[in-house]
């Protein structure tokens, strides 16, 4: 077929809605959409390299907005997913949406918008689960620090519920897998990246970042914690299916059993 | 901080707590102000799941468990032979500001024994609650104890920090509260419950003409019942439960089955198992009057005063009254939709959704994601093949339970859980 190519872009949400942008302007017929980073491997086409435009980007996301609210957010979660081959399945999404009279009822039995739909709930349940699990510790520095390792992408996500909660501290919570976290420093929410020594789990031995008040704090919470069950109503398959085992070891009320 | 100290009140002081059900952090709409810690105005999280499986969401704790009173189900009361403590009010604003910068708690959950009188000891709690707002600025949520028999300016001071009271009522019938907490008159506990009420609405008249109104308990009040104390039918609770939900607006009723805690010729003894699951069936009862549609004497009445064990109160509905099915799921109306015994409120809507696209038949509903090992006898869809062997209800029954067991006791905790 023409003009058919495969684009490859920066790895960014904006990126990935150029390459949309351009893919619908110059009517490519998209074989695959990849990040740069990815080890291409594109035998049979063409390859154009995408260079972020936050104009296009912006106006493909005005585009999907005024389909449907609910769309631009499974788009963007599902990006997020960082799941396999997610870039090519989004355009797809994004090319029915456009072509729908009304972005508002989709049609759930069409195998690709379930997909979108159900990666998209899983990033808002991740999503959930870090808002929930993030468990702070106060360094001598002030600042009330966490690290993370969630399933999927989710600090972007994040970032505006712990800003509206804890305006008035320092905070910085760092996600490991993804070498990259968010800082407030009471004015403004930033990207950093660290040069970390160690990373801060609940392991027993103490580190000297912290004051000694923080293990005081954190022995009282899993106090706390032992001391809500009721022996007679123990139920460990409920209690995992809540808090899956993965995240036990940035828990401090898991200290024993990590 | 007194380290060991505080350690020891808290060990003691939450083991006491613990008994009351109630962890709901969310229904509130208390926003961020002037850049202060907190925010309660968004969905509850649970930041942990204690062992058995329930949300952990806030400081649950009793400013004493010094106690006069001697109630027969409660481990505070004054006869049992327990260790006491007490905290002073700085050192439970100091737990509850550390645990919610750590972002370990949506909130505090404060209750307390009586000591001296019923408003001495509120005017304590109110204290806890008023320097949190006006000291610290925090803006999480507070979930205040009523305590019975509280005068009508206090809990109208309550309402103005705190998000949440609640009085729970216990034992559900008056006999039953008789016996168990002699000291204790039922006028007592719906003393505050009334005054709570009339202050929500006043609260929302108010409002409506002078924006600036101070808010009062923006997240409503609550109550509780022991289940299983006293022989009461589940007809007895769940019908009491349907008269504080109207009379007084309930947010929230709460079953807790009964947790042996003394030795009493009044009480199922010591070592007796927790009702579990008809607490289970309770909080499912409840669940269809308030979402779903169903009406109180539909699921209990005098010829069914207690719920079924081994299948859940829809099915059981269903059961009973074959007549309603097969309902036609490319035409029902919602309501008939949400009584087909395996649909969820959330499955009714996605095929209200889906059905504008086309007739469905089961290829449809299975890859909507709608569960249908229950619900294809009680219902059609555009298929040739269902389920069409004159079954009565009893095979029915059979057959759910052959091939089901205790998966669909799972989603409803779940589900529970997530609105709790
Ligand atoms: S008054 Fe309350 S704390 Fe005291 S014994 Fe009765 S239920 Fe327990």
């Amino acid at each position: 077929m023409e003009n058919t190519k495969t684009l490859i872009y920066d790895g960014s949400f904006n990126g990935f809605l150029t390459a949309v942008f351009i893919a619908f302007e110059e009517k490519i017929n998209v074989s695959d959409i990849q990040r740069n980073s990815h080890g291409q491997n594109v035998l049979f086409s063409e390859t154009e390299t995408i260079f972020t435009d936050v104009h296009k980007a912006k106006r493909v996301w005005n585009g999907i907005r005024s389909k449907s609210h609910n769309a631009i957010t499974n788009v963007y979660f599902a990006f997020l997913s960082e799941a396999e081959g997610i870039e090519l399945i989004l355009y797809t999404y994004i090319q029915k949406l456009m072509a729908s009279k009304n972005g508002k009822q989709l049609d759930y039995s069409d195998g690709i918008v379930l997909r979108i739909s159900q990666l998209a709930r899983s990033v808002g349940r991740e999503k959930h689960r870090m808002e929930a699990f993030v468990r702070f510790q106060l360094t001598k520095d002030e600042i009330y620090f966490a690290n993370i390792e969630p399933d999927f992408d989710v600090l972007p996500l994040i970032s505006k519920h712990f800003r509206n909660r804890y305006a008035d501290q320092q905070w910085l919570i760092y996600d490991v897998k993804r070498k990259y976290g968010i800082h407030y420093d009471l004015e403004h929410v930033e990207l950093v990246s660290l040069n970390l020594k160690e990373v801060h789990f609940n392991k027993v031995h103490k580190s000297d970042a912290f004051l000694s008040e923080e293990y005081d704090y954190q022995t009282l919470w899993n106090d706390y914690f032992k001391s809500t069950n009721i022996k007679s109503r123990i139920n460990r398959k409920l209690h995992t299916q809540h808090v899956p085992k993965r995240y036990w070891k940035y828990l401090s009320e898991k200290k024993e059993t990590a | 901080m007194d380290f060991d100290r505080i350690q020891e009140k808290l060990n003691i002081l939450a083991d006491a707590a613990k008994y009351d059900v109630s962890c709901a952090s969310s229904g509130s709409n208390r926003t961020n102000t002037n850049k202060g810690l907190g925010d309660a105005s968004k969905m509850g999280i649970c930041h942990s799941y204690t062992e058995d499986g329930r949300c952990v969401s806030l400081l649950k704790i009793l400013l004493t468990n010094h106690c006069i009173f001697d109630c027969a189900y409660c481990v505070t009361r004054k006869s049992n032979d327990v260790k006491r403590a007490a905290f002073k009010i700085q050192e439970v604003v100091d737990l509850t500001i550390n645990f919610y910068r750590r972002n370990y708690i949506e909130g505090l959950f404060l209750s307390s024994g009586i000591f001296k009188n019923a408003d001495y000891t509120m005017e304590r709690l109110i204290a806890v609650a008023k320097k949190l707002r006006e000291e610290e600025n925090f803006n999480g949520y507070i979930h205040l104890k009523s305590i019975p028999d509280a005068s009508d300016e206090l809990m109208y001071e309550a309402g103005l920090y705190a998000d949440r009271l609640s009085v729970n009522i216990e034992v559900p019938t008056i006999s039953g509260l008789k016996l168990l907490a002699p000291d204790k008159k039922h006028e007592d506990f719906t003393k505050p419950m009334l005054k709570v009420k009339n202050e929500l609405l006043r609260f929302k008249n108010e409002r409506k003409i002078i924006k600036s109104t101070p808010k009062y308990a923006p997240a409503g009040q609550s109550t509780q019942m022991i289940v299983g104390a006293t022989g009461e039918t589940d007809k007895d609770i769940m019908y009491s439960a349907t008269y504080y939900y109207k009379k007084y607006h309930m947010k929230r009723v709460y079953y807790s089955g009964y947790v042996p805690v003394a030795e009493d010729s009044r009480l199922p003894s010591i070592g007796s198992q927790v009702p579990m699951l008809r607490e289970n069936r309770l909080y499912q009862t409840d669940w269809l009057l308030r979402f779903y549609g169903f009406a109180v004497n539909e699921i209990l009445n005098n010829d069914h005063p207690n719920l079924d064990i081994d299948v859940d109160p829809k099915l059981s509905w269903a059961l009973r009254n074959m007549h309603h099915f097969p309902v036609d799921v490319n035409t029902a109306d919602r309501r008939m939709l949400a009584r087909i015994p395996g649909l969820g409120m959330r499955s009714v809507e996605k095929i209200v959704s889906a059905r504008r696209f086309r007739k469905l038949n089961w290829d449809h509903l299975k890859k909507i994601g709608v569960a249908l090992n229950r619900a294809k006898y009680f219902m059609v869809s555009d298929s040739r093949n269902w389920e069409r062997r004159d079954l009565d209800a009893e095979k029915i029954k059979g057959m759910i339970l052959q091939t089901s067991s205790g998966k669909f006791r799972n989603q409803y905790s779940n589900q529970l859980a997530l609105f709790n």
